[in-house]
């Protein structure tokens, strides 16, 4: 809550929120305003709070992951994903191939739904409304293809640790094929509409410059640090999952602005498209959940659980009870993924209990929104909702 | 006596020849207005509807469907709501002010529709100076919306109407160089006479002559009814409406309706001055003497939508227009644009 | 450079302030250190021309009340370009003396992460700009995220006012409400 302190005579201070069609959730952004000019901007968050860090320290692995389902709600098994492979890393649990393509393939598919919302709402925001509809339209497709895999269209909680719930068959494969030979027209029927227009471009050529500098230290990442240039991509820098065994470019910006963002995403686009192509024909055979995996039912109490006692010895004596080794008291790992919207980073603590001591969720939106307040300073107010579209926020990401 | 059919058709029905009396004429004037009103209101209700379906088509839905067959009962059903929605009166001083705005607006929209012909027999007034008083009206109009803005005690709504008011200054003088230029080729500011002068010629619009004046008209049009891409007095993603925001149920009515007359009165003057009015040109009619048989009326109406037409596909594909681009568009390019087709204008026509 | 040589480098800089170095599986690398010389270490790490950790992943606080002497710790995950590496560095803070000096000046991104510590834990970070809470409302009593905080309770008269505001006004108006079958 900020409440003004003083009557300010100068400049008109107007409160963008938490409730209005362009901040992408409950967002609210003070803006203070010279005339039609920005003077100072001051996000307010914290509207969509749940306490996802604190519930996580209570609960299971497994359980947890239904937690971070919900954090980028546009790209939900792109968190679940994140997840698995922090968890999979702190508890030692080794994925079998099949499983790991079969998580590019969808984390692939999830940034396509993921940057369709994105162009959709930027456009809307700018005023092309046509695109949103044409966009959405073929989201459908794409939430028919997880709805025929794991039976849900948003919030899929599809991978489990040491792999993925359920297997894909024949008939789902195709239907994603179809829809990879299909979508680069698609792609084409958007840039027909915005990417050569004038007032396009007018709207956001030279908006939003930041320099790769500027961009490092704010802490931006994904698509907008990439719009300035810097080639940091997760996938190809720490590569996960089957991420090195697929061809892939990864889209850089010049000019950091708007504009280039924005064609970074879309060639994006056709990048997903590639590799999830590169993953269907060459997706190996095998189990798709190694079964040493903590499975649901993994219980809160420590780990490592002492061997049974063996049989006594033939003269009765009883055999000393085998003790459990101790290993360190914490563990921890940072591990990073490349979701739609930048780094995902989970920071998580463990003290040998099935639940984490410490759960940590670095989300891009989290940071964008404080490089937010120092971006929107000098801009025009119809740039701020320019800006807002660009670093691509999400206020469940942000707020956890 | 009057060459309209209306007032015409009325003094004969009361038995009157030679000059009427005042009182005949102020009631054959009320009948007149009272037909405009309801044709034109009519138009205005399902200009909405065609609105949602048109950009509902071109975006790969339906639109209004449900409210009778295929929702052409929804401009009624949305007549009604807004009859009876609670009229939520915001905590402002300027109450006087505040109820006075949406009447305003709606005044200036429906007073030009008095010196529009919409054939060469029927109009309600026929003035010489047309164009003149349909320029000056708008100007009034622009009253209506900075008092909305200033009296609602919003901030949002505020900015909305200073930014509209300023928009909407800035593209008058553009309209009116505009056409400059078709007042120079017809030697008339009156509406019938320009359609006359149009049918001189054998291409019968001055769309062809003019088409640098049509382009400047056209573009100063849709910013003079704050439509898209010059919307953003109203945006939803920026101001959430703007001006209006604070209004609701009949008020808002008043707004919206005032919105759409302006733009068919926009559409009409388009039409009388670049298109020809409620003729066809002499080369289509000598080719084909049959078409001299389809009523003036239906030529002008069949235009008419066409214009809203293009009204409502602008709207489905093109972005907004950002604050200082409108400006700048509406000062730097446009009347200097005008400017120079007067000057071709003028030269050719000392020439010829 | 791998993040192992990046943190014997620190330690052989800061051999008095570095406490521990522990290594994970998968890379994992985590350099514990005192909280005092915080900032000439971040300074250290983002400029020497072998190590430039230019990235600064996350900052998050993390209170190991009884499991650990001192009971907090601020973790700084950082990320080296040019290297392709990660670091992770613990500074301890003790709970009699919960304050620390912020990296700001260094990574201007790191404001509203500190801005989160010390709203979830307490820490307060000296320099920092605008120290006030983020994610919880401003006049909230208590920190969320220690481990003396419970996750469910019914506070009582201590709830925040505003809840109690909602909950109150729901129940004014429930006399209006219209059920319609």
């Amino acid at each position: 809550m900020i409440v003004e302190k003083e009557l300010s005579t100068k400049y008109l201070t107007v409160s963008m929120g938490p409730q209005h069609p362009a901040t992408h959730g409950v967002l609210r952004l003070v803006l203070e305003l010279d005339g039609e000019t920005v003077v100072k901007c001051t996000p307010d968050i914290g509207y969509l709070h749940r306490g996802m860090e604190k519930l996580g320290e209570n609960k299971t692995y497994p359980v947890d992951m239904t937690l971070t389902s919900r954090l980028d709600y546009c790209s939900a098994v792109a968190n679940e994903i994140g997840f698995c492979i922090a968890a999979e890393k702190l508890l030692g649990v080794e994925v079998p191939e099949r499983a790991k393509f079969i998580r590019t393939m969808t984390s692939e598919m999830v940034r396509i739904a993921s940057h369709i919302i994105w162009i959709a709402a930027h456009a809307i925001d700018i005023g092309a409304m046509t695109v949103f509809l044409y966009s959405m339209r073929d989201r459908e497709m794409i939430l028919d293809l997880f709805e025929m895999l794991c039976g849900a269209r948003l919030l899929h909680i599809y991978p489990r640790i040491g792999g993925v719930r359920c297997d894909v068959d024949q008939k789902f494969l195709d239907q994603l094929w179809d829809f990879t030979e299909k979508f680069p027209k698609l792609i084409e029927e958007y840039e027909t509409l915005i990417d050569q227009n004038r007032i396009w471009w007018q709207r956001t050529k030279n908006i939003g410059i930041v320099s790769a500098e500027d961009a490092i230290a704010l802490g931006l990442t994904g698509p907008t640090l990439r719009g300035s240039g810097v080639p940091y991509d997760i996938r190809k820098v720490a590569p996960y999952d089957a991420y090195d065994k697929v061809e892939f470019d990864v889209p850089l910006g010049k000019n950091c602005d708007v504009y280039d963002r924005y064609r970074c995403r879309m060639e994006e686009f056709r990048q997903s498209n590639r590799i999830i192509r590169q993953c269907i024909e060459k997706l190996p055979g095998g189990l798709v959940l190694n079964p040493d995996a903590p499975g649901l039912d993994m219980m809160p109490g420590p780990l490592k659980k002492a061997a049974p006692a063996p049989a006594p010895a033939a003269d009765g004596t009883a055999a000393p009870a085998p003790k459990v080794e101790a290993g360190p008291a914490f563990t921890e790992i940072y591990s990073a993924t490349e979701v739609p919207k930048g780094e995902l980073g989970y920071y998580m603590v463990s003290d040998g209990t099935g639940r984490p001591y410490r759960m940590r969720v670095r989300t891009p939106s989290f940071v964008h929104i404080s490089a937010l307040q120092r971006l929107c300073v000098g801009v025009l107010v119809a740039d701020v909702i320019a800006l807002i579209g660009t670093i691509d926020i999400v206020l469940g990401e942000c707020d956890r | 006596m009057d060459t309209n059919i209306i007032y015409n058709g009325f003094y004969k029905l009361i038995g009157i020849t030679g000059e009427p009396g005042v009182l005949a004429m102020t009631v054959a004037i009320l009948i007149g207005i009272v037909v405009v009103l309801a044709v034109v209101l009519l138009h205005v209700a399902y200009a909405t509807y065609f609105e949602r379906k048109v950009i509902g088509h071109m975006q790969l839905r339906l639109g209004p469907m449900r409210v009778g067959p295929h929702g052409l009962l929804q401009p009624i059903a949305d007549g009604l709501k807004l009859f009876f929605k609670e009229d939520i009166f915001p905590a402002t001083d300027f109450k006087t002010v505040f109820r006075l705005a949406p009447i305003y607006t709606l005044f200036a929209a429906l007073s030009s529709l008095a010196a529009i012909p919409f054939v060469s027999t029927f109009y309600i007034a026929n003035i010489n100076v047309g164009i003149l008083y349909i320029f000056a009206i708008s100007a009034v109009s622009t009253y209506g919306i900075i008092m909305a803005g200033w009296a609602s005690k919003s901030k949002y709504a505020f900015l909305g109407g200073l930014r509209s008011a300023a928009q909407l200054i800035s593209y008058e003088v553009a309209m009116g160089l505009s056409l400059v230029g078709v007042m120079i080729m017809a030697g008339s500011l009156n509406f019938i006479e320009i359609v006359e002068a149009q049918q001189t010629h054998w291409y019968g619009m001055y769309l062809i002559p003019q088409f640098l004046g049509f382009f400047v008209f056209a573009i100063a049009a849709f910013a003079e009814t704050n439509r898209v891409p010059f919307d953003l007095p109203e945006a939803e993603s920026e101001l959430v409406a703007g001006y209006f925001a604070e209004y609701s149920g009949m008020r808002f009515s008043l707004f919206f309706l005032g919105e759409y007359v302006a733009m068919i009165v926009m559409s009409s003057m388009s039409v009388l001055c670049f298109f020809g009015g409620w003729t066809l040109p002499p080369f289509l009619t000598n080719a084909i003497p049959a078409l001299n048989m389809i009523p003036g009326i239906f030529i002008f109406i069949g235009k008419v939508y066409f214009h809203i037409f293009v009204f409502y596909w602008i709207r489905a594909t093109l972005p907004r227009y950002r604050y200082d681009y409108l400006m700048r568009l509406g000062w730097k390019v446009l009347i200097p644009l005008a400017l120079v087709n007067i000057v071709i204008t003028s030269v050719i026509k000392y020439l010829a | 450079m791998g993040p192992k040589e990046a943190a014997e480098v620190l330690r052989k800089s800061f051999e008095s302030e570095v406490r521990e170095i522990s290594e994970f599986n998968a890379g994992q690398v985590s350099v514990t250190v005192a909280k005092e010389k915080i900032r000439e270490i971040m300074r250290f790490l983002h400029d020497a021309p072998e190590l430039q950790f230019h990235f600064l992943s996350d900052i998050c606080g993390a209170d190991y009340m009884g499991k650990k002497e001192p009971r907090y710790e601020v973790v700084y995950n950082i990320f080296s370009m040019p290297n392709k590496a990660y670091l992770t560095i613990k500074a301890q803070v003790p709970e009699d003396d919960l304050a620390i000096d912020s990296v700001m000046d260094i990574w201007v991104g790191a404001d509203w992460r500190e801005r989160e510590c010390y709203d979830m834990y307490g820490i307060k970070f000296s320099g920092h700009s605008d120290l006030r809470r983020l994610l919880m409302p401003d006049d909230w009593d208590g920190f969320p995220l220690r481990k003396d905080y419970p996750l469910q309770a019914d506070l009582g008269d201590r709830e925040w006012k505003g809840y109690i505001d909602v909950i109150e006004t729901y129940k004014r108006n429930k006399v209006y409400e219209v059920h319609s079958r």
